[in-house]
């Protein structure tokens, strides 16, 4: 009985494909003569010369992921100083955007952890903690966000021209470091005039935790951009996170109270280290911040024992991290231009 | 003379996603219902193209021609075979060029060109030529979503051709523009051809094909059914059903009178 239906479905398939074939002569028909003069001719004229073409035969869509980005500097350049016209356009501040927003919430935590919670008293130059970690969070979380949102925003291109699609995160962290960048200057500023005491460990830390910083800002900025394509939630997730992650990491309050807070609960200790963030955000004030305390083997407490091990540790984590987001966006990629 | 392009075996497919909320696709796994549904947009192509050579890509809307010239741009890849391409490739896809619309004309001018491998200093050098041809003049720092479809179709035609690649990708580009600048742009496509560079030019238009290409390639629901010389090719198209035969002579005929106007 089924192997009959089956017989039969065949059949009325192998009839509809010939249907099927007839209509669509009769269309093609149609359309061309709709279409015959729709184009103007024009008859080629001249010699047809020979074109040598020295370059080998390639993929035209290799895989090259950010070393390509590397490569196209011009490009990337262009996509960067385009975001950043872009991102204040149509505003009468501009620019002056990206300090008054990090100034006001620098100002609220230093009021309420500082003034009103009283977390600096013990801490000298408190305020210069809170503000060597807040630059630096600031870069991760404008980079996060905006790199999120970056392949989305640019469908128009994704759709039609052959870039390395890395580019689009990449440009939002370049975008993100220029907004930045003249707040470490501030910083600096301020570590010279409240008086900064080299040492190499400052300089050690510096290196250790900007190399920390750009490798896991880059690999979630992979990630999340490929996986925002696919599940537009994840730019709502990214936004909600970073509402809170100022907070999980130690510059309101000092390293010492997690540490106590390690004594009773061990797995939530092991929990908030694990972030790479807090491992960052601590090796730039042991740049910053430290060197420019006069007693400073009173403050050793205000880090971990292990903060180098843990640094080298993060760095390792988050290069793995990058190999397999750089994979991951690979892999997704080439499921752009259906999912847009 | 030196193989362009190779396309070996190539299909690719593509998921349709019918439910992007959970909520939806609740609903549909309830009822039975698809969550998502393949298809093969380009089944099995394969074909070599050497360089000079002028390709026309004929067939219905929808059998797969702009699928395949994004996989020979590289905006897609294929799901299955190889392609490989010489060269520098610049090209209009789909009815359009890539522009990123809050951009003014310049700013996706100088962006366009970088993306289809130019230098700065190129780009400065063709500057006004591109501009010039585009004919877009005053508008050209105005936000190209205020642009008409037929001033958005001329910049990005304009920017493509003057980009000096070696393969060069036409689809339906020209479809928005007016007559004269269609009559200009197919002019510019002839001195190119002169030049060497590969060209793939998709129309529907017979006449205009035969005049442009040496070759024409036929797609039908995602698969090849002719490669080979232009008359034949067109003459495929027509079907030749022998119940038809009055009204592909008229076809025939319209497509000369096409030809003169």
């Amino acid at each position: 009985m089924k192997a009959a239906d089956k017989a039969a479905q065949q059949g009325a398939l192998k009839v509809d494909e010939n249907g099927r074939r007839k209509n669509a002569a009769q269309r093609a028909r149609a359309l061309m003569e709709r279409k015959s003069d729709s184009m103007p001719v024009v008859q080629f004229v001249g010699e047809r010369q020979e074109r040598h073409v020295t370059a080998e035969m390639v993929d035209p869509a290799p895989r090259g992921g950010i070393v390509e980005v590397a490569q196209q500097h011009y490009l990337l350049r262009l996509i960067v100083s385009r975001q950043l016209a872009q991102q204040y356009a149509a505003s009468v501040l501009g620019l002056l955007w990206s300090y008054i927003q990090p100034g006001m919430r620098f100002a609220v935590y230093f009021f309420i952890f500082g003034v009103v919670l009283k977390t600096h008293q013990g801490t000298p130059n408190f305020a210069l903690r809170l503000f060597a970690g807040m630059v630096f969070m600031h870069f991760f979380t404008e980079t996060w966000t905006k790199a999120t949102q970056s392949i989305w925003n640019n469908r128009a291109l994704v759709l039609k021209m052959r870039v390395p699609r890395e580019v689009f995160p990449i440009a939002s962290m370049l975008t993100a470091a220029y907004h930045t960048g003249p707040q470490v200057v501030i910083l600096i500023a301020c570590c010279a005039v409240v008086g900064w005491h080299f040492s190499f460990a400052a300089v050690l830390a510096l290196l250790l935790g900007f190399a920390l910083l750009l490798t896991f800002a880059t690999a979630m900025a992979l990630y999340f951009s490929a996986l925002n394509v696919l599940y537009k939630d994840f730019q709502n997730i990214v936004s909600t996170i970073t509402q809170f992650l100022h907070f999980l990491v130690p510059m309101m309050y000092s390293y010492s109270v997690i540490a106590a807070l390690g004594k009773d609960h061990q797995a939530a200790y092991q929990l908030y280290m694990a972030n790479p963030l807090a491992e960052a955000v601590m090796l730039m004030q042991r740049c910053f911040w430290f060197p420019t305390l006069n007693n400073q083997s009173q403050f050793a407490k205000q880090f971990p024992p292990d903060l180098w091990s843990r640094g080298l540790i993060m760095l390792a984590v988050s290069c793995v991290l990058l190999v397999f987001s750089q994979r991951f966006f690979a892999r997704v990629e080439s499921k752009f231009p259906e999912r847009l | 003379m030196a193989e362009s392009i190779v396309v070996d075996h190539v299909t690719k497919d593509f998921t349709m996603h019918y439910h992007r909320t959970l909520k939806q696709m609740a609903v549909a796994t309830l009822r039975g219902l698809p969550l998502k549904e393949e298809f093969q947009a380009v089944n099995d192509v394969s074909f070599t193209v050497e360089q000079g050579e002028s390709v026309g890509l004929m067939g219905l809307n929808g059998s797969g021609k702009s699928t395949l010239l994004k996989l020979i741009n590289g905006v897609m890849r294929p799901n299955q075979g190889t392609i490989r391409t010489r060269g520098r490739i610049a090209g209009l896809i789909a009815t359009g060029a890539g522009f990123h619309p809050q951009m003014t004309g310049r700013e996706n001018l100088y962006l366009n060109g970088a993306i289809l491998g130019m230098s700065e200093n190129e780009i400065n050098g063709k500057f006004d030529e591109i501009v010039e041809f585009a004919g877009i003049g005053k508008f050209l720092d105005t936000p190209v979503s205020h642009y008409s479809s037929g001033m958005y179709a001329r910049l990005g035609f304009a920017i493509a051709i003057h980009v000096d690649a070696d393969i060069f990708l036409a689809d339906e580009v020209l479809a928005v523009g007016d007559r004269p600048f269609k009559k200009k742009c197919l002019a510019k496509m002839q001195e190119i051809r002169t030049q060497g560079t590969t060209i793939f030019y998709v129309s529907h238009a017979a006449a205009s094909v035969r005049a442009m290409c040496d070759r024409v390639l036929i797609l039908e629901s995602g698969h090849l059914n002719f490669d080979g010389p232009c008359d034949d090719g067109i003459r495929y198209l027509q079907y030749d059903d022998d119940d038809d035969d009055e009204n592909s002579l008229e076809g025939m005929v319209d497509e000369e009178l096409g030809a003169d106007i």
